[in-house]
């Protein structure tokens, strides 16, 4: 066996991230460890890559007992992961970002930029893992930054690979090349840890699955005798619905009308062009499309966020571009955030504060100039019982409440208050399978009562789960239109750009 | 900046970190004054004369609430910056503007009693917020960090102090240093116990100082702009997303807090100084930013905090009188102040026991 | 990109390079209305001493037809901007600014002499401090702690270099002056580092405590004992040849150690950061702590290590002060040339050269006032001598936009476990 954990318990005060785990993976062999959000597999291989040191329990490599005071450590035994959020520098070279920590010198402690090189190139050669060692991290697709993180954890000889939510970020074709990638490696006789909540991925790639739930392991199980039900079962712990129902509607009359919309960048680069497009009362948009291909910036300028250089927003048939977040919200537009820590909330102000985040200025919340906090705090009791908000308290700050929690809160936020047309950017990004299904269920609920909705996604599967009718944003284009239950590897070539 | 200054502090925030703080802070100043070669016998003299110069009298009282008044005024105004994210360190440069406004005023109007007063302190918030401004905008309009641009704020104000008070039309007659014409009588702040005693200092600047507590409070807590200024301050993202514009609102929030800071000036110069000399300013600026850490940005907390600094000054100049104590200690001890209480988990790391 | 974008993207530039076409015209009038009329006879600048063994004649120059000419070449750069609209400008802009301070020094040396080899030696000595505060500020920054302490650093280094000096010699007050300086590194690390201080609260405790201390023990130290605070300063020394040549001779190989080592302190910590190891490790701590993290790299002990190196050479660049210049200390001496150490540093994009280049500047911007007041020119020497701060607003202000620090500046790292 390479790789074994024996009992691995670890706890963040009161909060059991793991308890009691036991794990095994082995040369040659893919394991999956499924979970999700918050079910403790990350903590786990920070465990494992010396990031954490576990409360109890023990690592054994190739039999023998590891402890691991620092990565290098965990580094130097062969464990080598690809995290989520990549550890690269965007400033610096291909090379420099992996021979960081490692690298080859002359006198002065002078970097051997040549040496690095070679080195860099003999691995991407070998693994066939094609990246220009000179490129600058910042200049390159996501597909390619992972490529750099492989090839930096082969150069540091990793034996025990980890790749936590490694598809997360990719359009299905990089991950159609991201699985041939790990399947020679696994040929090369490495050990591989398969980190994700997407059940079909470890069905797909996974010699062996592990599932993980509330930091103990519930189950084991193998791609051949199991499927996406029994999964997402053992997964959640309860029987979950994978498809939300959503009945036929005829659209209504128009709402949201984009002609010709382009942004620029500050500097000068066009981040959009040319956008066109409507939206209806009964509908929901959706708008798929790999991170970083113009979705956020649209979203931002639909909501007053950001400028438009050129172009035409109309609003119930009345031209809103350039205008303020307030007099667009004041219009019935209201906007999820795709980042609710970032924009949508602030953690440090109370459930009530943020209640009255974009209505503070209201006659309801203040007259003025002094605002009416028992108004607000009414407001907040109601929106925490009517969406279902699990808190002991309407005072305590919002960033003591799960992630789950702050989105139903948001969407309670949004929602409540007169609405003609939603906004809603990644709703479930990191939010556990029951608010999912929630959110879900209120976003369908608001089409039904006549609200045009604009999704926007990079959930493929949320997508096509929720639209009556589908666009994909490529660099900073609408590449194509699909009607609803499109195929999925059709709507995926057009997230990477194929026609 | 703004984690510092959450709405719901617990016991140990609000009360344990600032006394420990300040105990700490006066200890080591002691054992500095020792260090430095005083003996003993005057380090204990000298924290005698603290006690007694700040506390032990009625006339020791005066003098602290004396000097608190400035202290708190302006530190509200920073305290407003905190809230907004803002680090105005350009207090000193405000206090010397409406300082500066309050004599011109003070001196060069015949105006009736209560009006003439009224006149100068507004010349003074006003030019105090219009300098304070200049940051605000550029920090607004550019980015430009308001920490740099307030402190060469302050360094071209004390230039051009220098250069005012050698005006012909400002600097007194038949005087050859820089020293400003006296202000009227009428431009005067009455003291508040003139009846008890003439020599009682304090005056009315200290009841507006009190006033403005609570209008700084009620508008941080209670208003749509303090709203605003906290949205800003905690997350500038979540406030555009919320409607507000954080460009107008971190340029308002700068001007109230010099605002502020030129009424400080301004009731330094009205209530005790009477006239404009270079160093009138003496670094209130500076010391309220303590006032307004060690306050926790909390307009009741500065009250406090404030009447606290102004006891070490008092005391620091009976210590002077003494027993020939520095008052330059005073500016160590305040920053081992701000030090301790910035760094709350070193306080905790020392005194285990008591936190526990 | 469709016609439709272009042209509004077009728009834009012109309307940009439109305003500053007008600026750049309306400067030039100004030049010639405030410099240009009424001045007669000629300005005469010394190039050098008669007794130097290559001297140069002196450079002459008639007032009034060098300012028109200036005023008048100015607004030709802006007209042609507003003209052609070209890509790129800063060239001409830079150039107009090189021409209006040299019509305004023409303009305040009418009819009297002047020495512009004093003048551009005075530069120089003036940029040390501010370029060794920049240095200092790039340590920091780079790994992402943001220095308001320098001025303290600077004054303590002053501070300990007099007081040290006095006693043990200037070479061990100068050794001692760094000591001191890393020692507030030290403080300021552990402060930021360890106890997650805010970065700028912490420097400004920094900055207050010691200009409380310093000035606590000169009234009780110093007045009493003015032996303490009489330090042998450091002589120039002269490069053999090298000194000779003229005007770059007598600013570039006569000057003290200060300045000499300021450059090399240029020079070696460029290499540091953008050719060693530890450098490449050091710049990945400031911009992605947790990567360098995962990488084996300590942030906390890199972070520790930079900042005290920035402390040391902020030690160094106040001992300047003292050993460097008068020998002697004086409560807060360094009048905020930490600050503007810290805009030298952002308008020189966190490069020691960039860095380096914008300390010149704001040096002479320094020495300028301080040689202004010799030619007795009716510009009161108050505003004078605020022209270094306004320059550094001008350039905080014009330049932050642009400029982009390391990633996770001012941000606290918090190692789980």
């Amino acid at each position: 066996m390479k790789l074994k954990l024996n009992a691995i318990s670890k706890s963040f005060g009161p909060v059991k991230a793991n308890s009691n785990i036991n794990l095994t993976v082995d040369n040659g062999e893919i394991l999956g460890l499924l979970g999700e959000n918050g079910a403790g597999k990350t903590t786990l291989m920070n465990i494992l890559t010396g990031l954490y040191k576990p409360d109890s329990g023990t690592i054994l490599i190739d039999n023998q007992l590891k402890e691991f005071q620092n990565p290098r450590e965990a580094n130097k035994s062969g464990v080598g992961m690809v995290h989520q959020h990549f550890m690269l520098v965007p400033v610096f070279s291909v090379t420099e970002n992996i021979i960081l920590g490692t690298e080859p010198t002359t006198r002065f402690n002078k970097i051997d930029l040549k040496t690095a090189t070679d080195k860099v190139v003999k691995i991407s050669s070998e693994y066939k893992l094609d990246v220009d060692p000179n490129a600058l991290i910042e200049k390159l697709p996501v597909g390619i930054q992972q490529r750099v993180e492989i090839i930096k954890i082969l150069l540091r000889n990793a034996e025990i690979l980890i790749f936590d939510e490694p598809t997360a970020v990719l359009t299905p074709q990089e991950v159609t090349e991201f699985f041939e990638i790990i399947k020679s490696l696994k040929k090369t006789g490495k050990a591989i840890i398969f980190i994700t909540h997407k059940l079909h991925e470890v069905l797909e790639i996974c010699d062996r699955i592990n599932v993980l739930r509330r930091g103990k392991i519930v189950g084991e199980a193998f791609p051949t005798k199991t499927n996406n039900k029994k999964l997402a079962e053992l997964m959640v712990g309860r029987t979950v619905k994978l498809r939300t129902s959503r009945r036929k509607m005829e659209k209504g009359k128009e709402l949201l009308k984009v002609n010709n919309l382009s942004i620029l960048s500050d500097k000068k680069e066009p981040i959009l062009t040319n956008i066109d497009l409507v939206l209806h009362q009964n509908e929901i948009l959706g708008i798929a499309g790999v991170q970083g291909n113009g979705q956020t910036e649209f979203i931002e300028a639909l909501t007053g966020l950001r400028k438009a250089s050129t172009g035409k927003i109309v609003y119930f048939g009345k031209e809103c571009i350039n205008i303020t977040p307030r007099k667009i919200h004041a219009l019935g537009i209201r906007h999820i955030p795709e980042d609710r820590q970032k924009q949508g909330l602030i953690g440090d102000f109370s459930l009530i504060e943020n209640i009255i985040l974009n209505t503070y200025y209201e006659k309801d919340f203040s007259n003025n100039l002094k605002l009416n906090w028992l108004n607000a705090k009414k407001e907040a009791r109601r929106i925490i019982n009517q969406y279902d908000v699990r808190t002991n308290s309407e005072d305590i700050s919002a960033n003591k409440l799960s992630g789950g929690n702050q989105q139903k809160l948001l969407i309670g936020r949004e929602m409540s208050r007169s609405i003609n047309l939603l906004i809603a950017s990644q709703p479930t990004r990191g939010v556990d399978v029951g608010s999912i299904e929630y959110i879900h269920s209120q976003i369908i609920k608001a089409r039904n009562k006549g609200i045009g909705v604009i999704l926007n996604s990079t959930e493929l599967e949320e997508i096509i789960a929720l639209s009556d009718r589908i666009i994909v944003f490529y660099e900073g284009k609408i590449i194509a239109e699909f009607p609803s239950n499109s195929d999925p590897k059709i709507i995926g070539l057009a997230m990477a750009g194929v026609k | 900046m703004s984690h510092y200054f959450s709405n719901r502090e617990t016991f140990k925030e609000i009360i344990l970190i600032p006394v420990i703080a300040t105990f700490l802070a006066i200890s080591l100043g002691l054992l500095l004054l020792i260090f430095s070669g005083s003996s003993s016998e005057i380090a204990l003299k000298a924290l005698i004369a603290l006690f007694l110069g700040s506390f032990g009298s009625l006339s020791a009282i005066s003098e602290t609430f004396t000097a608190a008044t400035p202290l708190i005024l302006a530190a509200l105004g920073i305290a407003i910056g905190f809230r907004a994210g803002l680090f105005n360190i350009g207090a000193e440069g405000q206090i010397i503007l409406g300082g500066m406004a309050a004599v011109i005023i003070g001196f060069s109007f015949h105006l009736p009693f209560v009006f003439h007063i009224i006149f100068v302190l507004l010349a003074g918030a006003l030019f105090g917020a219009f300098y304070a401004f200049i940051s605000g905008w550029l920090k607004a309009v550019t980015g430009a960090h308001e920490v740099i641009t307030t402190i060469m704020l302050n360094l071209i104000a004390y230039r051009l102090l220098d250069f005012f008070l050698r005006i012909s039309w400002i600097q007194k007659e038949g005087r050859n240093d820089p020293i400003s014409k006296s202000i009227l009588e009428t431009a005067e702040l009455p003291r508040i116990f003139y009846v008890l005693d003439p020599n009682l200092r304090v005056h009315t600047g200290f009841l507006i100082a009190i006033i403005a507590v609570l209008v700084v409070y009620w508008l941080i807590f209670h208003t749509t702009i303090g709203y605003e200024f906290r949205a800003v301050g905690k997350n500038l993202e979540a406030s555009r997303y919320g409607g507000i514009n954080p460009a107008l609102t971190i340029i308002i929030a700068m001007s109230s807090a010099g605002l502020l800071a030129g009424l400080a000036g301004a009731s330094q110069i009205a209530g005790i100084l009477g006239r404009a000399t270079p160093g009138f300013s003496a670094g209130i600026g500076f010391d309220a930013i303590a006032v307004a850490l060690l306050g926790r940005a909390h307009p009741i907390g500065v009250l406090f905090a404030g009447i606290l600094f102004g006891a070490l000054i008092a005391g620091g100049r009976e210590m002077q009188v003494s027993a020939d104590v520095s008052l330059d200690l005073i500016t160590v001890i305040q920053a081992l102040i701000i030090i301790f209480i910035a760094a709350p988990i070193l306080i905790q790391k020392l005194f285990p026991w008591i936190f526990k | 990109m469709n016609n439709h974008t272009t042209n509004k993207m077009q728009d834009v530039k012109t309307k940009k390079s439109t305003i500053i076409g007008l600026c750049l015209i309306f400067l030039g009038c100004m030049i010639y209305l405030f410099f240009g009329l009424g001045v007669e006879g000629q300005a005469t600048f010394r190039l050098s001493r008669p007794t130097d063994p290559f001297a140069l004649p002196n450079l002459i120059l008639p007032a009034h037809s060098f300012i028109g000419a200036s005023a008048l070449l100015i607004a030709f750069f802006g007209g042609r901007i507003i003209i052609k609209a070209p890509k790129k400008y800063t060239i001409f802009i830079a150039l107009s600014f090189f021409l209006a301070i040299a019509a305004f020094l023409v303009w305040a040396t009418a009819g009297k002499s002047f020495s512009l080899t004093g003048m551009l030696q005075a530069t120089l000595v003036r940029a040390v401090p501010i370029a060794l505060a920049a240095m200092a500020g790039i340590m920091c920054e780079r790994v992402a702690v943001i220095n308001i302490g320098i001025e303290g650093m600077l004054l303590a280094g002053a501070f300990a270099g007099a007081v040290f000096g006095s006693i043990f010699g200037n070479l061990i007050g100068l050794i001692l002056a760094i000591l001191v300086g890393g020692f507030f590194g030290f403080i300021l690390a552990a402060l930021v580092v360890t106890f997650r201080v805010d970065q700028i609260i912490a420097g400004v405790a920094i900055n207050i405590f010691v200009l409380g201390i310093t000035s606590f023990l000169t009234s009780h130290l110093l007045k009493s004992n003015p032996e303490l605070n009489d330090a042998p300063i450091f002589k120039s020394i002269k490069i053999p040849f090298f000194s000779e040549i003229p005007v770059l001779g007598p600013v570039l190989f006569k000057q003290n150690i200060f300045v000499y080592f300021a450059i090399f302190i240029v020079i070696v910590s460029t290499f540091y950061l953008f050719k060693t190891a530890y450098g490449l490790r050091a710049r990945a701590v400031g911009e992605h702590p947790k990567a360098a993290e995962t990488l084996g790299i300590s942030v906390i002990k890199t972070r520790f290590y930079h900042v005290i190196m920035g402390g040391m050479i902020a030690g160094f660049g106040g001992a300047w002060f003292t050993l460097g210049s008068v020998g002697r200390f004086d409560e807060g001496m360094t009048g905020g040339r930490g600050f503007i150490g810290l805009a030298a540093m952002i308008f020189g994009r966190w490069h020691p050269i960039g860095a380096l280049f914008a300390a010149l500047i704001f040096g002479f911007a320094d020495s300028l006032q301080q040689k202004l007041a010799i030619l007795r020119t009716p510009i009161p020497s108050e505003f004078l001598a605020m022209a270094p701060y306004l320059v550094t607003i001008i350039v905080v202000a014009g330049i932050v936009g642009n400029a982009k620090p390391p990633q996770a500046i001012g941000q606290a790292y918090v190692k789980e476990n």
